[in-house]
């Protein structure tokens, strides 16, 4: 497969906010500091932006970024689709534009305003939970889910993750290990906001919230952004930090979780012959980055639920299909010891939700060697958007 | 589960009119209906205005036979949809029909504990109040 986006750009500044409940702060206020921080990270001044990545479901607009920070020369603007199926791809979208001169230096960003007391914005995705804002007269697909008291998104993975249990034998204790690895891994990350650990038993007697999935597999509900910074290879050279080079970047239609009747009818996630999603996705990917899943050092899932984390080792090839819950269960997942350390920061369920952006600033510390959960010479790092949604992945290197 | 009725202006509802009501008009007739292409007579669910095998904009709303296997499950705790808080916990499901497709939907007169892989199940239609009927499943007993 042709080399495409090969080693053409690179991540070269990571911004965060401090992740926590009810921050008191409002979207846009979270995204300035981000980027910002992002900037100051690269040694790039913060009005030498000219591109803007983030998904189309984003709450800050391009234009009040420019009008806060002052922005003037903003050049190229680009969302990706669905919520966190956007991580991995904003960097693929931003690759192609600092390959092309569209722009040369490209933020991507993610900014949520999500805790359950925080009521910023109108928006029906600022404040609370969406799917809790549901009116009656419902138009669009909803009403094939809402009248059947499935509306939240772990309702919709519980349903995925029993018919994968059903097919492959996996067990919820497998989503449970890796709730607890990632605990374990948050609770070393002075940036988590969950930094107690977690056991096996704790796991097995908290809440039950949508069977087979219970507390400590979902992700939190917090407010915090985070964005990163994308330049050329040649610019990154010039930049402060070492460069986390784009080895490959792709993306991919997939059936997304709240059509559930046409993921389990179209989407393979179950074994099937389907075409679409992560195992075309990883196809496209690999071939491009002309590595394969044998060569990535550690991976940053995303993890909406726990149960996600089998499904993508599945689809991208990190374990044979249907092996995803025994992967776990050899400890392969958890660092140090792991042969594939994933979601090193904590993940969803540990260090923060950011709708997966978090993911993206560990991969660059993971290649750059300054993680706080080191993996120990590592040099591919894997991220990936939502393996339920519409998605794309990319794999970074040193 | 109970099939308590619930405070009608509560329970989420679709909107009459948009192209996916004849599938709630059957409903209301004890009829389930799914979409099938008249080109290639592909079934699909949800509704959509084109066929995803043949891009074919032809296609009927087909009588089903009602019959299907759970393929999948859920046991729901709070936090629910308000329409549904008096009922936790309360199980949804997901069916395949003989015909192919599959729907999400929830069992009747099933205890928690029996619910489990390839269950026999049949349609059953429950109406939420005057206007709107929705399609429920009951355990074929197995002979």
């Amino acid at each position: 497969m042709s080399a495409g986006l090969r080693d053409r750009a690179a991540i070269v500044g990571i911004g965060q906010t401090a992740f926590g409940r009810n921050l008191g702060r409002s979207e846009l206020d979270l995204a300035c500091e981000a980027i910002m921080a992002a900037c100051a990270d690269a040694g790039v001044p913060v009005g030498s932006i000219d591109g803007l990545v983030s998904y189309d479901i984003e709450q800050v607009a391009a234009w009040h970024l420019g009008s806060t920070l002052g922005l003037d020369g903003l050049r190229f603007f680009c969302g990706t689709p669905s919520g966190g199926g956007g991580v991995a791809s904003t960097v693929g979208l931003a690759t192609m534009a600092v390959a092309t001169g569209a722009a040369e230096h490209v933020i991507c960003f993610r900014s949520r305003n999500r805790s359950k007391a925080a009521s910023y914005g109108p928006g029906h995705n600022q404040g609370g939970r969406p799917w809790e804002k549901t009116t009656s007269g419902l138009a669009d697909l909803r009403q094939f889910h809402h009248p059947f008291g499935i509306a939240a998104p772990v309702q919709e993975m519980a349903l995925i993750a029993r018919r994968h249990m059903g097919v492959f034998g996996t067990r919820a204790e497998h989503f449970g290990m890796q709730a607890v690895a990632q605990r374990h891994h948050a609770s070393l990350n002075p940036a988590a906001i969950m930094r107690a650990p977690l056991t096996l038993d704790d796991w097995a007697s908290s809440r039950m919230i949508a069977d087979p999935i219970r507390l400590p597999d979902c992700s939190l509900e917090n407010d915090g952004a985070v964005a990163v910074l994308v330049t050329s290879a040649e610019r990154a050279r010039d930049l402060r930090q070492p460069p986390a080079y784009v080895l490959g970047a792709a993306q991919g239609y997939h059936t997304i979780h709240t059509e559930l009747a046409d993921t389990f009818a179209r989407s393979g996630l179950f074994g099937g012959p389907s075409t679409i999603g992560g195992r075309a996705i990883a196809e496209r990917l690999f071939g491009m980055a002309g590595v394969g899943p044998g060569d990535v050092d550690a991976a940053m899932i995303f993890d909406h639920f726990t149960m996600a984390v089998p499904l993508t080792l599945e689809q991208y090839g990190f374990c044979p299909m249907g092996e995803g819950g025994p992967f776990i269960a050899t400890g392969a997942t958890r660092w140090p010891e792991g042969r594939l350390p994933v979601n090193t920061h904590g993940g969803s369920n540990g260090e923060a939700f950011v709708h997966g952006f978090n993911h993206l600033p560990e991969a660059v510390r993971q290649v750059r060697g300054t993680a706080v959960n080191q993996v120990e010479g590592c040099e591919i790092v894997f991220v990936n958007g939502a393996i339920t949604d519409t998605h794309g992945a990319v794999l970074l290197r040193c | 589960m109970t099939t308590k009725r619930v405070f009608p202006s509560e329970f989420p509802r679709p909107l009459p009119g948009t192209e996916f009501w004849p599938f709630w008009e059957a409903c209301r007739r004890r009829e389930l209906r799914i979409q099938r292409c008249l080109e290639c007579g592909e079934l699909r669910h949800h509704p959509r205005p084109y066929c995803p095998g043949c891009r074919s904009r032809r296609f009927e709303w087909a009588l089903m036979s009602g019959r299907a296997r759970v393929v999948s499950w859920t046991i729901c705790h709070p936090p629910v949809l308000p329409a549904f808080a008096d009922r936790v916990p309360y199980q949804a499901i997901v069916v395949e029909l003989e015909e192919g497709p599959f729907l999400v939907s929830n069992l009747i007169g099933c205890e928690l504990d029996d619910l489990a892989f390839d269950l026999p199940v049949q349609v059953c239609f429950v109406d939420i109040d005057d206007e709107l009927t929705v399609p429920q499943f009951e355990v074929i007993p197995r002979p």
